[in-house]
């Protein structure tokens, strides 16, 4: 008897027959079914993902004509190129600022249901989704409508309370934010539900045992809302980052880059050098820079994550 | 530490509902008392009222002489180990247990002091840095109640704080809570729906049904004295018998009839409170443990009946026997040498000194 369990084949005859039940023995193991059960995602993530990247890195490293190889060229005048570092600058400007209002508004929208009577919460749940489920390019048109230097809404409101008009699109401190502003309303309602989730997921005990302790509302919220909630902002933050950070279509419609290329991102960067100016090699480079500084906040929020599961289980 | 007051304490929820229906309740400084009752008998709610978790709706509480009805919990001078421990899973065992302390600015020092010392009361010393995760449920509690103790407070309040333990460690953790209370003597009011960790804690026993108080006393008292038919019927494990009787009064003697012609006769010393009830129908009710089995020995023997065993569970220290007289579930505790076989007529003895009878019109133990 094997350690299996199954029959040994010893006899010469048997031999065909022994060869059946190691291929047998091979696709029972664990290791294997688990392999061909992720098969099809693999398959997915090699063709939409590690393809595309490395035929990236490929046409990086090609002069603009993609006849010969050129090196580090492509790279060598992006540091060169003041517009490449304004786009950094407004990379990641807009990520890290729209990131933390999408967190902040999220989280006291997310206490403001929490404290609403089941009955009514669900109704306000609702409403408040609508933006995250309207497609992104249709509500920043929405928005550029309301942005309009000559119809703009925004500057209507503002005139009845005497406020002067607001070039919002045409000057780029104004159109940073009209672009953050756009990205926040699209983007909080996902905060939103999570926090709530994480919220609802928190004993009421705990609450209980702190106004005993003698926590105050603000010192429940600093020593046992955040704490408990710490994992599911940390995931949250960085996935919100790196959508954010890679975010295309709002500058795409909202300002198409300008003015003076100040507002590009770098996927709309990279599409603008790439495409629109038939520059492939540089735009795979400029897409490249947006590789090393998600993976470097993935890496410290996922760590951060494990240490603390650790810790609490 | 404190008396605490509970006067006229109302608690109603939307549409009317109320928990609980006016109580008074007297509680003395360094008193166990313990709140015991089934299900949905407006135990908690009256301590969590206490604690001032939950709003009152009518009456007052008053913690040491103060009416703390407007006063929030953590003004109270309260501390509470709660059913699940209530642990904040992000601090350690030490953290844990300094935190109110940290909340209300004591000195480092002190902090440090009250939790060693506390540690070393339920010692769980050696658990100070570990994470709630890393505990085992006894030692959770262990230092939820190490919580509790480092603040000093006027009044423990326990939310049926064992009711997640297994059998063995409830026993264990029992007698821990009465070891802790010897010790630092705080009142403290205990909620539970267990009648042995009832009986075992409490220096005097509420029993509460449908939102009221149906008797407080020491656990020899509600024991053996119970005021009412709820009262006599939940304390005591295995519950009391009740059979339908009708008391029967002949030459000066009375005698209960019960079904299956069984009768029964009342001891001269009980005759007199129960006359004016001859000639009606009551409710007999009697313990397992004072409905035996007729041993050769027992020569006073005044109340034998014969009964026929449906099951037979033997217990080691005891047998029980379990009968089934006119629809009704009645228990006896047999020595554990017994000869009873289910199915086999038994002859038992009532001990009649220890019998209670009940007015079934107000389900009062006369």
């Amino acid at each position: 008897m094997a350690a299996d369990g199954s029959l040994a084949v010893s006899d010469a005859s048997g031999v065909s027959r022994g060869s059946a039940n190691t291929m047998q023995r091979f696709a029972r193991r664990r290791s294997t079914i688990a392999f061909v059960m992720t098969l099809p995602l693999l398959v997915v993530i090699v063709g939409l993902v590690a393809y595309p990247a490395v035929y990236a890195i490929y046409l990086s490293t090609l002069n603009r004509r993609m006849t010969e190889f050129a090196g580090l060229l492509n790279f060598e005048l992006l540091f060169e190129s003041d517009t490449f570092w304004n786009v950094a600058f407004q990379s990641c400007f807009f990520a890290i600022t729209a990131v933390l209002l999408k967190a902040s508004i999220g989280f006291w929208l997310a206490h403001m249901l929490h404290h609403i009577p089941n009955k009514g919460q669900r109704k306000w749940r609702g409403m408040l989704l609508v933006p995250w489920v309207i497609p992104p390019a249709l509500s920043t048109l929405g928005w550029w409508w309301m942005f309009d230097p000559s119809y703009s809404s925004i500057n209507w409101l503002l005139a009845v309370i005497s406020v002067p008009e607001v070039p919002w699109l045409g000057h780029h401190w104004w159109a940073r934010i009209a672009i953050i502003m756009v990205n926040v309303w699209i983007g909080t309602p996902f905060f939103m539900i999570m926090y709530l989730a994480a919220l609802k997921s928190v004993p009421e005990q705990l609450y209980e045992a702190a106004a005993i302790d003698g926590a105050s509302s603000w010192q429940r919220l600093r020593y046992v809302t955040l704490p408990m909630m710490a994992n599911i902002i940390s995931i949250t933050v960085l996935f919100s980052l790196i959508v954010t950070f890679a975010n295309y279509d709002i500058v795409r419609v909202l300002t198409n880059g300008g003015p003076r290329d100040l507002t590009h991102v770098f996927a709309s960067y990279a599409f603008q050098v790439g495409i629109l100016s038939g520059n492939i090699p540089r735009g795979a480079a400029v897409s490249l820079f947006m590789f090393p500084i998600l993976a470097i906040c993935a890496f410290f929020v996922l760590r951060s994550v494990t240490r603390r599961n650790k810790e609490q289980m | 530490m404190a008396e605490v007051s509970l006067r006229k304490i109302i608690k109603a929820y939307e549409g009317g509902v109320q928990a609980v229906k006016g109580i008074d309740l007297e509680i003395d400084d360094h008193e166990f008392v313990v709140l015991v009752g089934p299900s949905g008998c407006g135990k908690s709610t009256t301590l969590r009222m206490i604690a001032g978790l939950e709003e009152i709706t009518g009456g007052d509480i008053a913690i040491g002489g103060t009416i703390v009805n407007d006063i929030p919990p953590r003004d109270r001078d309260i501390a509470m180990v709660f059913q699940n421990y209530a642990l904040y899973p992000h601090m350690s065992v030490y953290e844990n247990m300094a935190f109110g302390l940290t909340l209300r600015k004591f000195p480092k020092a002190e902090i440090d002091k009250r939790v060693k010392n506390a540690a070393e009361i339920l010692d769980i010393t050696p658990l100070l840095e570990r994470k709630p995760k890393a505990l085992s449920g006894g030692q959770r509690q262990r230092v939820a109640m190490g919580r509790a103790i480092v603040r000093n407070p006027k009044v423990f309040l326990f939310d049926e704080p064992l009711s997640n333990l297994d059998a063995k460690l409830r026993v264990q953790m029992r007698t821990e809570i009465k070891k802790v209370h010897q010790r630092v003597k705080t009142t403290t009011i205990y909620v539970t729906h267990d009648q042995v960790e009832a009986m075992t804690l409490a220096d005097r026993v509420v029993v509460m049904n449908h939102g009221i108080i149906e008797q407080v006393g020491p656990p020899q008292e509600l024991y053996h004295s119970p005021a009412t038919k709820f009262v006599a019927g939940f304390i005591g494990s295995p519950a009391m018998n009740f059979f339908p009787a009708r008391l029967e009064e002949a030459s000066g003697a009375l005698r209960l009839h019960l079904p299956q012609d069984i009768v029964l006769e009342v001891p001269e010393a009980r005759a007199a409170r129960y006359r004016s009830y001859a000639g009606k129908q009551v409710l007999f009710g009697i313990r397992p443990e004072h409905l035996t089995d007729d041993k050769p020995t027992d020569k006073t023997n005044p109340a034998p009946l014969t009964l026929t065993p449906e099951v037979i569970e033997p217990m080691g220290m005891e047998t029980l026997a379990h009968f089934k007289i006119d629809g009704a579930e009645i228990s006896a505790r047999l020595d554990p040498e017994t000869p009873a076989r289910a199915g086999e007529p038994l002859r038992l003895i009532a001990h009649m000194d220890q019998m209670h009878l009940i007015d079934p019109t107000t389900d009062k133990v006369i």
